[in-house]
């Protein structure tokens, strides 16, 4: 793979994290940021993958298994609190996945289970302290983000042709509802969560902090440092909050356009006990 | 209709009577579990009388994002949230509705279950246990809703994780949607998985796999070739399920019982990293079949406990 061909996920690693340890699907490390030891995880491209239909950046059954373990290894490292002050070092999910692996052999082998295991891990870590980010350089799609990223306590996006998060790639999209691409386009202007723009992400009160200027194919070293100084903003307000998913309905924007959730919620906490 | 649930339920003896036991051959008598309707589903499983439903019909909490679409709502958005006990114990069951937008996860559809989930943790770290059992049956993420029922699967998930560590969370696949998408993930993260022959379970549904990877990866009209790879005889057989019991409330009802009489286990199956690791690694992908996969996943020494019949 050559400097022209590298994807973004693999790009972004090595900005942030240097040359990965070992090779593969998966790619993790740990690296200084902010004066503290994190952990860089991310998944790219490995054409020799065994399972045919898993060889580009997607998440299959490696991938799912390895996101855990990587994961998982950060998780034990930091498990006797007497080390480093008791600090559990952040996690750091770089995100550029275009979908999970679809294959015969994928659902024979429980890539649900592969990718509920990097979702468990991803989820423990948080739960146990460790701050967990995830950064999205690139696509950030569906059950692959479920399983590398989407447990985060903060979720940061780049500004930039390229990143996006969906539920369903566009083209499959518009085929199983019927529409034409430009149709569905047209809906992501009313329907927010339709749309496949981070903006329109952001206004679901998912996403964090939208990076704006920074070039994700090729980003200088101004571009890079300021993306390192929003992981440690990030990092630092995450240790102040909770560790669960709750903040997602906070913000300003969740109110607007996720009122139905906090209605659910408050509505269902009112009804729980019986009068 | 919930009359005859309540009858059946209330009387385990008479029940007992009309239900020969499973080694019998052919029953003539069975309460399809299958047939019930979501809200019948939940009640089935609660101890007789116990059954109490949240954020019901006549709450009226409908998706915000159907009609902007023209598509007509559903007063439940096709999810119900029951309370009521089981074996005495407090519990909570969240089921979903195949006969609404086949089961698909809405922001309201989802946030009902992740809220639910959500007040069982509450209630458990106030040291008071609540016996969490969600029946799955569904395609995923509905398209309607995208990233909202993304981003809701994503806090169900996030519940189950929080959940698990103080109680089992017990997931019921029946069939015939069975479960996919985004919600097999939530289901991989269940405790124990209870599934009848009918259910099927995966990540990728047939048809997209056959969209995505072309016919010669998988032809989704091959129905044996399916079943035989997701169905819910296939995942028990090689440990991706716990219990298959038949298409019948009573068994159903047992097996959930009797998961919950286990208790949390010891370690739960996404968590066993390194087994997984070794067993994908013991796999030659060019050869392995659903049936040679049992051996691997499922070494012949579980098998008698793995498939036991509740």
């Amino acid at each position: 793979m050559n400097d022209t061909t590298i994807t973004r996920g693999a790009r972004w690693f090595r900005a942030l994290a240097g040359e990965p340890a070992g090779n593969g699907s998966v790619w993790s490390g740990d690296a200084l940021l902010g004066g503290e030891t994190a952990r860089f995880i991310t998944v790219v491209p490995d054409p020799a993958n065994r399972f045919p239909r898993a060889t580009t950046n997607v998440v299959g059954l490696e991938q799912g298994w390895r996101l855990a373990r990587a994961v998982r290894e950060a998780i034990d490292a930091d498990a006797d609190p007497s080390r480093a002050g008791g600090m559990r070092r952040p996690i750091v999910a770089i995100v550029d996945v275009k979908s999970q692996a679809y294959g015969y052999r994928e659902e024979m082998l429980g890539i649900h289970l592969a990718c509920a295991a990097a979702v468990d891990a991803y989820a423990s870590a948080r739960d146990a302290g460790h701050p967990v980010i995830a950064l999205i350089v690139g696509p950030a799609m569906s059950g692959a983000f479920l399983a590398h990223g989407y447990q985060a306590n903060r979720i940061v996006a780049l500004d930039a042709p390229g990143t996006m998060v969906h539920a369903m790639g566009k083209e499959a999209a518009a085929r199983v509802t019927r529409r034409t691409v430009e149709a569905l386009d047209a809906l992501g202007e009313t329907i927010v969560p339709m749309s496949y723009s981070m903006a329109s992400f952001a206004k679901l009160g998912l996403l964090d902090q939208l990076i704006d200027g920074v070039d994700a194919d090729a980003p200088d070293a101004a571009q890079i440092e300021r993306v390192r100084d929003v992981l440690i903003e990030q990092i630092r307000s995450a240790r102040t909050g909770d560790r669960t998913l709750a903040r997602r309905l906070e913000s300003e924007s969740a109110r607007l356009t996720r009122a139905a959730s906090i209605e659910v919620r408050r509505r269902l906490a009112e009804q729980w006990d019986a009068v | 209709m919930s009359h005859a649930a309540d009858v059946r339920i209330s009387d385990p003896s008479a029940a007992q009577a009309a239900h020969p036991e499973a080694n019998q051959a052919a029953p003539r008598l069975r309460d399809s579990f299958i047939e019930l309707p979501a809200r019948e589903r939940a009640r089935a499983l609660l101890d007789a009388g116990s059954f109490r439903e949240l954020l019901g019909p006549f709450d009226h909490i409908e998706s915000p994002w159907l009609p902007l679409q023209g598509i007509v709502c559903q007063a439940d958005d096709g999810c119900v949230i029951a309370r009521g006990t089981i074996d005495g114990e407090p519990a909570v069951i969240a089921a979903l509705e195949s006969a609404f937008q086949g089961g698909s996860i809405g922001e309201v559809s989802g946030s009902k279950i992740a809220a639910a989930l959500e007040m069982a943790l509450r209630d458990c770290e106030r040291g008071k246990r609540v016996r969490p059992v969600v029946l799955f049956e569904t395609g995923g993420v509905r398209l309607q809703e995208a990233n909202l029922g993304l981003a809701v699967i994503a806090e169900i998930q996030a519940a189950i994780v929080a959940l698990r560590r103080h109680v089992p969370v017990v997931g019921v696949i029946a069939g015939m949607v069975g479960c996919f998408g985004g919600m097999s993930l939530a289901a991989a993260l269940c405790s124990y998985l209870v599934v009848t022959k009918q259910a099927r379970l995966g990540m990728n549904g047939p048809e997209v796999i056959e969209q995505e990877a072309g016919i010669e990866e998988l032809d989704a009209t091959d129905r044996r070739r399916v079943w035989q790879l997701i169905g819910g005889e296939q995942r028990v057989a090689s440990a991706l399920a716990d219990q298959l019991v038949d298409d019948d409330s009573h068994a159903v009802r047992a097996a959930v019982r009797a998961a919950f009489t286990q208790g949390v286990p010891a370690a739960h199956r996404s968590e066993q990293v390194d087994t997984f690791l070794q067993r994908l690694a013991r796999v030659d992908p060019a050869s392995v079949t659903p049936e040679t996969l049992r051996d691997v996943y499922n070494p012949p020494a579980h098998h008698a406990t793995n498939g036991e019949q509740a």
